[in-house]
């Protein structure tokens, strides 16, 4: 990719979403780190679109930023007494020496392992291609998908219904 | 610099994927996990998109399907996450991680 | 003769080509062409936005106060027509205030933030054959996902703000923007479905090549996404979020000054936003039958617009609001299984009309009528079926409702 506007795209959205990122560890108070972690999935959101994956990117916006994102506004908001603080336990040292070592090792695999041919052409389209793969090839894993999502659901409803017998609201 | 190839991608995902499991480990509010969680699942789909993007291969757009995919585990996981934080809220009035320590010696 | 004047700078028909003409004979590198173009297009879309806001809020008030036996404002400048002035002139005097344990910085990005969705959507929507600034393959989709940047936004607003009506209106809000979205995704999916396509410009120009509009096939997913609009803009009967009269005002309570006009015009133009999706979707968008080729396109489309708009603010002069319980209810037990058979029923039609390569004249009709004949069936029917108009008068509460206060106020009750 070597137009102009694509790498110019590419740097400000990295910029965006490794420094919110950042942020998000690093802000102490917890609503402020959800505000980050949007902002954050926006960028990815731009990432996908500077790599022409256009359906995965409106997809991110929606589930990322309309669902998650909320979901987890909803976890903060349901447990008023708990802190809002968002600071380390005692782990702190051992997980940042591990993060950086999983990162070093990671950025160094990218950079030494040839990746094979390159494609030199973006994608079209592709909302329609991922439509015909999902219900064709990956039938299966879509059902099982769709399972997942209706066993996830009554799961958590069951798990936050409140105890005993139901009584009758009037 | 003037030209973007799939390492940068390939960083990009690294260190988002460092920052989750940094945060999924150190953090003590039970929230900060899951947004740990959220964003290793983030930086997967990153390297997912930008393989499929880069990569010669039969099947290119496989890669975003598997991204649908973890897209939709994601989702159903942040749902139960939330039930059991509150839960948790329920029982131990706290989701200090920290605290969660009725099994340890 | 009209066709003559194609792609000639003064073709007015389409406002792209002068300015396409302008940035041509400037000569410029193609990147900053690219950008030059896009800056003027925003730039022509946002004065657009806030002319028409700035119409519209004198529009409504004058409307309403009709409906309402009421004179409307009538004192600054002929008929009252400078008042939308006024009221911005007014807001911008105001003093700022943030509220003691606000919290600042998410305080102040409230209404920046609230106002992006509202504005971005505009982006997909063709305004003309070759007026559109973004011609995505995913429109449908980007507009919907755009639109629930809103949710957050709101929390954001409310949370900010440290005070309780404002972060229980923002509750209220985020639990009718969510269900309602489900709504709006189903009913747009229909459509999707039908067309074939999710790019809003092969939306408008199928209609334009079968000669239908998509309202005509099917209305009650035309209905389910202005209702669901209705919710996402806060307008009467769907405004429980910001119910004056429990709420002090919504989850913009402590903002006051311009911050507030933010709010207001970002209502207005999320309204507008639905109207447009609303207009290209099933209205048939810029085209007129054929008429479009006299009429400038762009014309057209904002005459649509305007009227589905005004729709929403005839209901709000004239439906009472709905309470939570109500609205959740309509949203889970009464709208969510219509809008499911919608889809099945679109689906199962399309395949029909493909599996037996009907001619379009008979196929269209024929799926028109059996989907509006369905459609007021099942209201009806469900409506029967969940208790309302078993003929047992007119106080009786609805037995759906009961139900549903109990799921979600269980141990206390809402009203």
């Amino acid at each position: 990719m070597e137009d102009t506007g694509t790498v110019v795209a590419f740097w400000i959205f990295a910029a965006i979403t490794v420094g919110a990122a950042i942020g998000v560890a690093a802000v102490r108070n917890l609503i402020h780190s959800v505000a980050l972690l949007i902002v954050t999935f926006a960028g990815l959101a731009g990432l996908y679109i500077t790599l022409s994956a256009d359906f995965i990117a409106v997809v991110q916006v929606l589930i990322y930023i309309g669902a998650i994102a909320i979901l987890i506004i909803f976890a903060i908001v349901l447990t008023p007494r708990a802190g809002r603080h968002n600071q380390e336990s005692f782990m702190l040292l051992p997980a940042l020496a591990l993060a950086a070592l999983v990162a070093g090792t990671m950025i160094f695999v990218a950079f030494d392992t040839n990746w094979g041919a390159q494609r030199s052409e973006g994608f079209e389209g592709t909302a329609t291609a991922i439509g015909d793969l999902l219900l064709d090839r990956y039938a299966l894993p879509f059902e099982i998908a769709s399972v997942l999502l209706l066993s996830a659901i009554v799961g958590a409803i069951l798990l936050v219904r409140p105890e005993g017998p139901e009584e009758e609201a009037e | 610099m003037d030209s973007i190839e799939l390492e940068h991608f390939l960083v990009v995902g690294a260190l988002l994927f460092a920052v989750g499991l940094y945060m999924a480990l150190a953090k003590k509010n039970f929230v900060g996990v899951l947004i740990g969680i959220e964003l290793m699942f983030n930086a997967a789909n990153l390297t997912f998109i930008s393989f499929s993007r880069f990569v010669e291969s039969a099947e290119p757009l496989s890669g975003h399907v598997f991204v649908v995919f973890v897209i939709t585990v994601a989702a159903a996981e942040a749902a139960v996450a939330l039930a059991l934080a509150v839960l948790l809220y329920r029982l131990r009035d706290t989701i200090d991680v920290d605290r969660m320590d009725l099994l340890k010696w | 003769m009209p066709i003559l004047l194609r792609g000639e700078w003064y073709d007015l028909r389409d406002l792209a080509n002068p300015v396409r003409e302008l940035i041509d004979g400037l000569g410029l590198v193609s990147e900053v062409d690219y950008v030059l173009w896009s800056l003027i297009a925003s730039l022509a879309i946002l004065t657009w936005l806030v002319l028409s806001v700035l119409a519209f809020i004198w529009i409504e008030r004058r409307v309403v106060a009709r409906m309402q036996n009421r004179k409307g404002p009538n004192r600054v400048g002929p008929a009252g027509l400078l008042q939308p002035v006024a009221d911005a002139l007014k807001l911008l005097l105001k003093e700022a205030i943030t509220t003691r344990g606000a919290d600042r910085l998410l305080f102040w990005l409230g209404p920046v933030i609230i106002f992006i969705p509202t504005i971005v959507v505009f982006a997909v929507v063709p305004f003309g054959e070759s007026m559109v600034l973004a011609d995505l393959n995913v429109g449908v989709l980007f507009m919907i996902a755009v639109a629930g940047i809103m949710t957050p936004a709101v929390f954001l607003a409310g949370w900010s703000s440290n005070n309780k009506y404002a972060m229980l209106a923002a509750m209220r809000t985020i639990a009718m923007l969510i269900s309602y979205e489900i709504i709006q995704v189903l009913a747009l999916l229909a459509a999707v479905i039908f067309i074939g396509s999710m790019n809003l410009q092969t939306i408008v120009s199928w209609q334009d090549e079968y000669n239908t509009w998509l309202i005509f096939i099917m209305p009650l997913a035309l209905v389910a996404y202005l209702v669901a609009g209705a919710v996402e803009i806060n307008r009467s009967p769907m405004d429980i979020s910001e119910a004056e009269s429990e709420l002090a005002a919504g989850y913009h309570t402590e903002y006051g000054g311009i911050k507030f006009g933010f709010f207001y015009q970002a209502e207005y133009l999320a309204g507008f936003a639905i109207a447009a999706s609303a207009t290209t979707l099933f209205f048939g968008g810029w085209t007129l039958w054929g008429l479009e080729e006299w009429i400038p396109g762009w014309l057209i489309f904002l005459g649509k617009l305007y009227a589905v708009f005004f729709v929403y603010i005839w209901s709000r002069g004239t439906l009472p609001r709905l309470r939570i319980d109500q609205l959740m209810t309509f949203a889970w037990k009464f709208m969510l299984p219509l809008m499911i058979l919608n889809v099945l029923l679109v689906a199962a039609e399309v395949v029909i009309w493909e599996e037996t390569g009907a001619s379009r004249n008979v196929a269209l009709p024929a799926i028109g009528a059996v989907n509006a004949a369905l459609a007021a069936v099942l209201v009806i029917g469900w409506a029967r079926f969940l208790g309302h108009g078993s003929g047992r008068g007119r106080g009786y509460s609805a037995t759906l409702t009961r139900e549903v206060g109990k799921i979600y106020y269980t141990g206390a009750e809402a009203s």
